[in-house]
């Protein structure tokens, strides 16, 4: 990028014609009046609606929190139909967790390597339909995502469930009671698929945009291709992975439908990965939303503004880290 | 130029993929169309007798989803005859009974009767009335499961207690093998499905076993699931698809998503156990009692019955009405619904249709009541 800036025109060159500049700035057409409104409107209006809804949301969620017999940030329940209610969010912020974690962990490994594939070791021929593929991947709604996880790829998961309790069982975290396999898991592994695509195209934009001078530097030093990826490009690309990456856990932090049909949701936290159990908030907003008294809708908008604070929190670790790395990797996050 | 005409080529053959997909898709299409059309025909013959009285207009009406397929067919021969649109959104009982009490929607239906609070929150939209319960649509409770090589699987209201509550984890329990003393039974885990949303079908199940057994089932009951353990699933859909594809699940489920499996018949205390079927059904809300009083015909099923050939995991969905005081411009339309779903031929749509008639004595009640709408 660096290259490409000192070989362009800058745009704020002085004008050698500057009778002509002052016309331009001093005289105000009525389009540029209108213009001026709309967009400043839609900028006001934006904020508007915003904070309509905000304080909306958040009054809602004061009434169902202020009305809650339990404690909204430790209960292991969800009863809001009773009278007085008693629901807690720890199972849901734990769930949420953990399943875009797995995804997390599965996905971007995986989306990563096949930009680099896409960017630096495919042949053009190639690389066009795989990547065409990859988009597809992303306008599949999720809702058949959840179908097609509930229909195939819970039954397939049994003998990766048996094969993961048999050797790392001991630890725990991959112990199974031998439950149909419709468990964190197998939740993370379906929002993994459905976030690659986001986190395959954004890196391989970023990869993309290595200066070819850092590359060939690197070849000139005598460095193989592997080390070239390793030295030139991952470096210079790692903000925006972790953009893309942030982008792709926004998705699954929010994901409804797939983990609503996949999931087997309890009230109680699972410390195995297989074990079915567990809940997200989106998944808990679906689930209960149909038979939700007053009360009962007060307490998922509760629900849904913990769900807002995580993917703020998470949003903000990512801009700091982009933040801190821009400094020396010269990127364009 | 060249790229350009890469693109449009390209452009063409992906066309070209979409139609061609599109036609197989059609193709495999076709057979279920047929089949469809067959019953169409089929219960449309029954709508012969339907009286619209002046009926026109559009009705909207709203609540159990249970009896979504009913209504549905009902709708279907109904608006054939008269011409009225019935928009009925299955968005469940709750939900149904709140618009009913906004006076947003000209009927509900609901899985359970209305409670003394929603009977006095009804009196704000019946002017000089209160909203009445009209037992419509029966249905019987399946427990499906999925145990290799055991079809005939006989259980009583303990022991499906103790199943759904996780207090018997194995198939070979003892408890089981006493009931069942021919069947092979396997060394296999338990998995109880259970529904993870609220829903009717779970309150009338747990109302069955709190009335049968209350000292192995010690939760409040109501719409959401209270035991611990077990798998979830959503809707009735979701756990018949679970029982299927799980050696070891047993679940609850509306007998029309047990077509092909095999169900549990209960040991009642009856000399035969009693499977679950449309007429194993209207035979146990022939025992009911009425307990609504006045007009509102609220049904107390017996739960404990021991009548041959009555299934006691039965429920009954209402449509609930306004006795007096229904808007006066939705009045026919709504009469003359009514008026077909209580006559014979309205309740014959039910059993093709895996719901449970309601009883000739019970609905010969419903049908005065609905003459008397006003």
């Amino acid at each position: 990028m660096d290259i490409s800036t000192t070989t362009d025109v800058p745009p704020s060159a002085p004008r050698p014609d500057a009778g002509e500049r002052r016309t331009a700035r001093g005289v105000t057409r009525p389009g540029d009046r209108i213009f001026l409104a709309l967009s400043r409107g839609s900028g006001i209006l934006l904020l508007v609606v915003m904070a309509a809804i905000a304080v909306f949301l958040t009054y809602r969620a004061c009434l169902a929190i202020s009305a809650d017999d339990g404690n909204f940030l430790t209960t292991f329940e969800w009863n809001t139909n009773t009278d007085p209610p008693v629901f807690g969010i720890a199972v849901l912020a734990f769930g949420t967790v953990v399943s875009s974690v797995v995804a997390m962990a599965l996905a971007l490994p995986i989306a990563v390597a096949i930009a680099l594939f896409l960017t630096h070791y495919a042949p053009r021929r190639l690389s066009g339909p795989i990547a065409y593929v990859i988009d597809l991947l992303a306008a599949v709604p999720s809702i058949v995502y959840g179908l097609w996880g509930a229909l195939i790829l819970v039954p397939h998961m049994q003998g990766l469930y048996g094969w993961l309790d048999q050797f790392l069982g001991w630890t725990g975290i991959f112990a199974w009671n031998g439950g149909a396999p419709r468990a964190m898991l197998t939740v993370g592994i379906l929002l993994a698929i459905m976030i690659l695509p986001i986190i395959t195209n954004v890196s391989r934009e970023v990869f993309r945009q290595v200066p070819r001078m850092h590359e060939e530097a690197a070849l000139a030093l005598g460095a193989t291709r592997w080390e070239v990826v390793r030295m030139a490009v991952l470096p210079f690309g790692r903000s925006g992975v972790i953009s893309a990456a942030m982008l792709g856990l926004g998705r699954a932090l929010g994901e409804t439908m797939a983990v609503a049909t996949v999931l087997s949701p309890s009230y109680d936290i699972q410390a195995s990965l297989l074990d079915p159990g567990g809940g997200t908030f989106a998944q808990n907003i679906a689930s209960k939303f149909g038979e939700a008294s007053v009360q009962g809708r007060d307490a998922l908008i509760a629900s849904g503004l913990v769900l807002f604070v995580i993917t703020l929190l998470v949003n903000g670790a990512a801009r700091a880290i982009i933040a801190r790395r821009k400094e020396y990797s010269g990127a364009n996050a | 130029m060249k790229l350009q005409r890469k693109n449009r080529l390209r452009a063409l053959s992906l066309g070209a993929v979409a139609v061609s997909g599109a036609l197989a898709l059609t193709a495999c299409g076709s057979d279920d169309t047929g089949t469809k059309t067959g019953n169409g025909s089929s219960s449309s013959a029954a709508a012969g007798s339907i009286k619209c009285d002046g009926a026109k207009g559009q009705l909207l009406a709203d609540g159990s989803s249970a009896q979504k397929n009913a209504i549905d067919a009902w709708v279907k021969n109904f608006s054939q005859s008269c011409g009225v649109q019935i928009n009925y959104k299955g968005a469940g009982s709750g939900a149904g009974v709140t618009s009913f009490n906004q006076g947003q929607i000209a009927f509900a239906g609901s899985d359970s009767a209305l409670k003394p609070e929603e009977v006095v929150a009804s009196k704000k939209v019946c002017k000089g009335g209160q909203g009445i319960d009209l037992p419509m649509v029966g249905g019987p409770i399946a427990l499906g499961y999925n145990v290799p090589g055991v079809d005939n699987l006989v259980l009583d209201a303990p022991t499906l207690a103790k199943i759904f509550d996780s207090k018997i984890q194995k198939w070979n329990d003892p408890a089981i093998k006493k009931l069942n003393p021919s069947a092979k039974l396997p060394d296999l885990k338990i998995q109880p499905f259970h529904r993870s949303e609220d829903s009717g079908t779970t309150d009338n199940f747990t109302k069955y076993l709190i009335a049968t057994t209350p000292d192995n089932w010690k939760y409040e009951g109501g719409k959401a699931w209270q035991a611990k353990g077990g798998q979830a699933a959503s809707g009735s859909s979701g756990v018949a698809q679970g029982v299927k594809q799980n050696q070891g699940a047993i679940g609850y489920f509306e007998l029309s998503y047990a077509k092909d499996m095999t169900t549990v018949a209960i040991a009642t205390g009856a000399k035969t156990p009693v499977k679950p079927s449309t007429d194993s059904a209207t035979a146990d809300i022939a025992a009911a009692k009425v307990v609504g009083t006045g007009k509102d015909l609220a049904l107390k099923l017996d739960y404990n019955t021991k009548a041959e050939g009555a299934y006691p995991i039965t429920l009954v969905t209402y449509e609930i009405v306004c006795d007096k005081g229904n808007k006066p411009e939705t009045l026919p339309a709504t009469k003359a619904f009514l008026t077909y779903l209580a006559s014979e031929d309205g309740q014959k749509v039910l059993s093709q249709n895996d719901y449970a008639p309601i009883p000739e004595e019970i609905i010969a009640k419903v049908r005065t009541t609905v003459a008397s709408l006003s």
